[in-house]
């Protein structure tokens, strides 16, 4: 396992790197082999600790609070694995994207993206095992920067605009959590989650780290209110890139914010707290679909529809905060709510990675994304608009697709917890989210009038948006495996952590 | 994995394999995909046929999948899921040849039998479904499979309806999602029981056990048209005919009534409903349901519109019969689910086969009709009867054990709700048979959407018509056979009492 760990890491950068000096004919050979490898560490990394339980790996053999800790729990992985079987279906899709249609060859923006994706994906896969606050804030860095990146790839003034916009939201979240990061350094000399978990006591510093690091976080997450950045910046960028942020990258800073409140923050956060960010959370909901419902345009729509999605996975913190370590009752449903989360986390990224790549194939076919536009999608792309159909099914959340399992964990653990205002939320959430995806498929199904509009597509990229719906749907069928695969490490057990040097 | 645990599975795939073969057939291939459709009709008949044959035997069918912890998809074969999925492929097979008929030469064949298909495969599943969360999976899919065909044609029309009718079907699933939930939190293992499971359960869950009663059955009273929550209904029958015949009689409006007979009988338990107090608002609600129906029928001249109404009121018979506490009006409210279902889908394919052989879709049209199309309205004369009650066809045998039922349980009004509701089904079914039978001709018959052929309609549509009518005279006459529907649901009935 120590063989393999930090090549998980190294792979895609060492890949980004070798992207960028390569000539152009080899650009997608690289990246795909790079895509491929790092896939194949992954998998590998989620058998051993299928086979052997979570992994603590000293970097460079310097033990914590010195050196920097990487750990491989259940969590981690399935981040890892999500951002691996998602990353590989949007590479192949990208590999034809980015071609000049007529002459076949890779475009400027095609040279540009490989390593700047390949990068975002090192930073990210580094991100997830990261158990070093300090680390985090690096690599959070990273991935923003790389983000806002790709989203200029594109270059038009609008998305240029969306770009900046978006550097600056990352940069400010970036800095907020480094502040909160500085206010515990100085408290407690240490950096290792751990053992600030078993060092942090409730207190006016530790309040304000959290309140610091939280708000850094929510920035980049893009809940609402500070959602704002996120859907010209997603609507706006190329489809591979579109699908990659909104699948991949606030699922990042989520992940951390997870993270913090189950390992860090843990004695520190409060009941109000809680209901506070599940009320924003349902803010989201509410808003997001609603601005999606009015959307013109599908990749707008698409766009609000994360914002709106991004908010159920905050339903996770009413549940936790109101739960006392050592009450099993309510611990039970603690865990049931981070699967939940997690699993509504997992499923939004498939479906809406596969929607995106759907809107980009809409528009290779047609040239816009205006909803108006979409007659005959059925009929001329069928491929297509049953991948958008199947996502669709798994984001409002029907059985038996992965979005179903989540909301079905989610509302287990609501209601078993006893805040059925939630639940009422999320019920009217799906069927907001059942309104704009019908508005969507309704006018895909309107007879075709002119056939010769729609120019030819790749049918590699049909696939990769039809793949990726399916597994969307899939890890609802296969659903305990996931679990299973998720719990190992139990990332979701409130408990204080007794001896600090027992764990390491 | 033995037969007994693979047959539940292949009568669910039999249609799901269809649909998803018939999606990827070009459009042309008519005859490819008739023989599809048709062989698929046939093997699930066959294989109900062998299952109805292992349940009399005493074989048990069940097939079990975990998908997360204390959370089970469950299919499993007992008398009452025999009653609905024989109704359902048995009327499946006769609704695909009607159909071949019908869409002959129209567009996206391909599209519609492949959801056709699906429609089934959902019907099925809701019927063999062997707890509450299999059971919400199946309603579901349901809702999502019908809907294409809702909105077929593409009209501005059909898609008004469609909106309407997904917005309805959809905030009831979504009323039907927490109400499973919140039991599943409180009692953990949802498994459909005889005399249901909750009983067993500390009186001090008895309060949010009424509040999820009210969830669930809102939920599923928007399927089975209860009112106010009907209003989609009478708008889908936009849909092309053998669509409306299905969705009417065996898929949709009968996952509805068949959902709320499981949770009252399977969940509940009848006695232990009826304990809490549930029962009456039921009641309440069906008898209102069934006149309002029945009124609002009286006044609609669209033929098809007429017919929806119609099912709005007939589809509370069901509800009725479950909610009035009695072994009798049990067996009323479970046999009127086969016998609606016979009565109404040959009403529809009557329907259906006037609007395309000489354009007639009013009631004010049909005048001399009779003397046109005998046999077409022979077959619709039976099956009106039977919705009237006229003996001895079907209708009779289901408002019979409902009367007597009501009196049984002290409950001597719904008889007057039963005779209300029957004058009003003769006001609305006489005048349409006296004008097709006995009245003169006005204007000319419409030009027809068919090759002209040898009967009076094509052989494609007038056969299932025929056929479906002389089925509901025939259950009605031996009711008291054996092996009618009455006797199985009395089987069904007699389990669902504790001794």
């Amino acid at each position: 396992m120590d063989t393999i760990f930090p090549w998980i890491i190294l792979l895609p950068l060492t890949g980004a790197i070798a992207t960028f000096l390569v000539p152009r004919a080899w650009v997608i050979r690289t990246g795909m082999v790079t895509a491929l490898l790092t896939s194949c560490m992954v998998f590998a990394a989620a058998y051993f600790l299928h086979q052997n339980g979570p992994v603590h790996y000293a970097v460079g053999s310097w033990a914590a609070p010195l050196g920097i800790r990487l750990y491989l729990d259940g969590l981690a992985c399935v981040m890892l694995l999500l951002t691996a079987v998602s990353g590989i279906f949007i590479s192949v899709y990208a590999c034809e994207y980015f071609k000049d249609k007529t002459s076949g060859v890779l475009k400027r923006e095609g040279i540009m993206f490989w390593p700047l994706w390949l990068f975002l994906w090192g930073a990210m896969n580094a991100l997830y095992v990261s158990g070093d606050l300090f680390n985090m804030y690096v690599l959070l860095e990273l991935l923003g920067l790389s983000a806002v990146g790709l989203v200029a790839l594109a270059g038009t003034r609008t998305v240029l605009i969306a770009g900046m916009r978006y550097l600056i939201a990352a940069m400010l979240g970036s800095m907020s959590y480094l502040l909160g990061v500085a206010f515990l350094y100085a408290m407690h000399s240490a950096l290792d989650t751990r053992m600030m978990g078993a060092l942090i006591e409730p207190g006016m510093g530790a309040a304000i780290a959290f309140a610091l690091m939280t708000i850094g976080l929510l920035l980049k997450t893009a809940l609402f209110p500070l959602h704002f950045w996120l859907p010209p910046a997603h609507a706006g960028s190329s489809a591979p890139v579109s699908a990659i942020l909104s699948a991949l990258v606030v699922k990042g800073s989520f992940y951390l914010l997870l993270r913090l409140w189950f390992d860090v923050f843990h004695n520190v956060v409060t009941i109000p707290v809680g209901q506070f960010l599940g009320a924003l959370g349902a803010l989201a909901v509410l808003w997001g679909s609603i601005q999606a419902i009015r959307q013109q345009r599908l990749k707008m729509l698409v766009a609000y529809s994360t914002v709106a999605q991004l908010g159920y996975l905050f339903a996770v913190f009413p549940v936790t905060a109101g739960a006392p370590p050592t009450d099993g009752v309510l611990g039970q449903w603690v865990i049931e709510s981070g699967k939940g989360t997690l699993y509504h986390a997992l499923a939004h990224a498939f479906s809406k990675a596969s929607i995106f790549l759907a809107a980009g194939i809409m528009v290779h076919a047609l040239g816009t994304d205006q909803l108006s536009r979409m007659r005959g999608m059925a009929e001329r792309l069928p491929l297509t608009t049953f991948a958008m159909a199947l996502a669709g099914v798994s984001l409002m959340g029907l059985p038996p697709s992965g979005g179903f399992i989540g909301k079905w964990l989610m509302m287990h653990a609501v209601l078993g917890s006893g805040q059925w205002w939630w639940a009422v939320v999320i019920m009217t959430g799906s069927l907001l989210t059942a309104g704009y995806m019908f508005m969507m498929l309704r006018q895909a199904f309107q007879p075709c009038e002119d056939p010769s509009l729609f120019k030819p597509v790749p049918k590699t990229m049909e696939w990769a948006a039809l793949i990726l719906a399916f597994i969307s749907i899939g890890i609802g069928i296969r659903a305990a495996d996931v679990l299973d695969l998720l719990m190992i490490g139990s990332p979701f057990l409130i408990e204080p952590i007794a001896a600090v040097g027992g764990a390491l | 994995m033995t037969f007994n645990v693979l047959l539940p599975l292949l009568v669910v795939a039999s249609s799901f394999v269809t649909g998803l073969l018939i999606f990827f057939l070009p459009e042309h291939k008519a005859h490819t995909r008739s023989a599809l459709n048709m062989a698929g009709a046939t093997l699930k008949l066959v294989l109900v046929l062998i299952m109805c044959w292992g349940v009399y035997r005493g074989e048990m069918y069940e097939f079990r999948f975990s998908i997360v912890l204390g959370f089970d998809f469950v299919l499993k074969v007992d008398l009452l899921s025999l009653l609905l999925v024989t109704l359902s492929s048995v009327l499946w097979f006769f609704t695909t040849i009607y159909a071949i008929g019908y869409l002959e030469g129209s567009p996206n064949r391909s599209r519609f039998f492949g959801f056709f298909s699906l429609c089934v495969t959902a019907s099925v599943g809701v019927a063999m479904a062997g707890n509450l969360i299999t059971f919400f999976i199946f309603y579901e899919f349901l809702t999502l499979s019908t809907y294409p065909l809702v909105v077929h044609r593409g009209t501005e029309e059909s898609l008004q309806a469609g909106r309407k009718y997904l917005w309805y079907t959809m905030a009831g699933g979504a009323v039907l999602f927490v109400g499973v939930v919140w039991l599943h939190v409180l009692v953990g293992a949802l498994d459909f029981q005889e005399t249901g499971f909750l009983r067993a359960w500390p009186a001090s869950l008895h309060g949010s056990f009424t509040v999820i009663f009210f969830l669930l059955i809102i939920g599923l009273g928007v399927k089975a048209a209860l009112f106010p929550l009907h209003g989609w209904l009478p708008v889908a029958m936009v849909a092309p005919a053998p669509v409306s015949a299905l969705l009417h009689a065996v898929a949709v409006v009968k996952a509805g009534a068949f959902g709320i007979v499981r949770v009252v009988y399977d969940v509940f338990g009848v006695e232990f409903a009826s304990d809490l107090g549930l029962l009456t608002p039921l009641t309440i609600a069906t008898s209102f349901t069934i006149v309002y129906g029945s009124v609002r029928a009286l006044t609609q001249d669209d033929l098809k519109r007429r017919l929806a109404f119609s099912t709005v009121s007939q589809v509370s018979y069901i509800a009725l019969g479950v909610s009035v506490l009695g072994l009798t009006s049990s067996i009323g409210g479970l046999v009127h689910l086969v016998h609606q279902g016979l009565m109404k889908i040959t009403l529809f394919f009557c329907a259906g086969i006037y609007a395309e052989s000489l354009s007639v879709k009013t009631v004010s049209g049909m005048k001399g009709i009779g003397r046109r199309m005998p046999i077409t309205t022979a077959a619709f004369t039976i099956a009106a009867f039977g919705m009237i009650g006229v003996p001895p066809v079907a209708g009779f045998a289901s408002k019979w054990h409902l009367g007597l039922g009501a009196l049984e349980s002290g409950q001597p009004w719904v008889i007057g709700i039963l005779l209300t509701s029957t004058l009003l089904n003769a006001g609305y079914f006489l005048p349409i048979l006296y004008a097709a039978w006995f009245q003169e001709q006005e204007k000319e018959w419409g030009h027809a959407h068919h090759a002209p052929c040898r009967y009076e309609t094509p052989m494609l549509l007038l056969f299932p018509a025929v056929v479906t009518a002389l089925l509901s005279l025939l259950t009605g006459m031996f009711a008291g056979a054996g092996w009618s529907p009455l006797a199985l649901a009395r089987a069904i009935a007699l389990r669902e009492y504790v001794p």
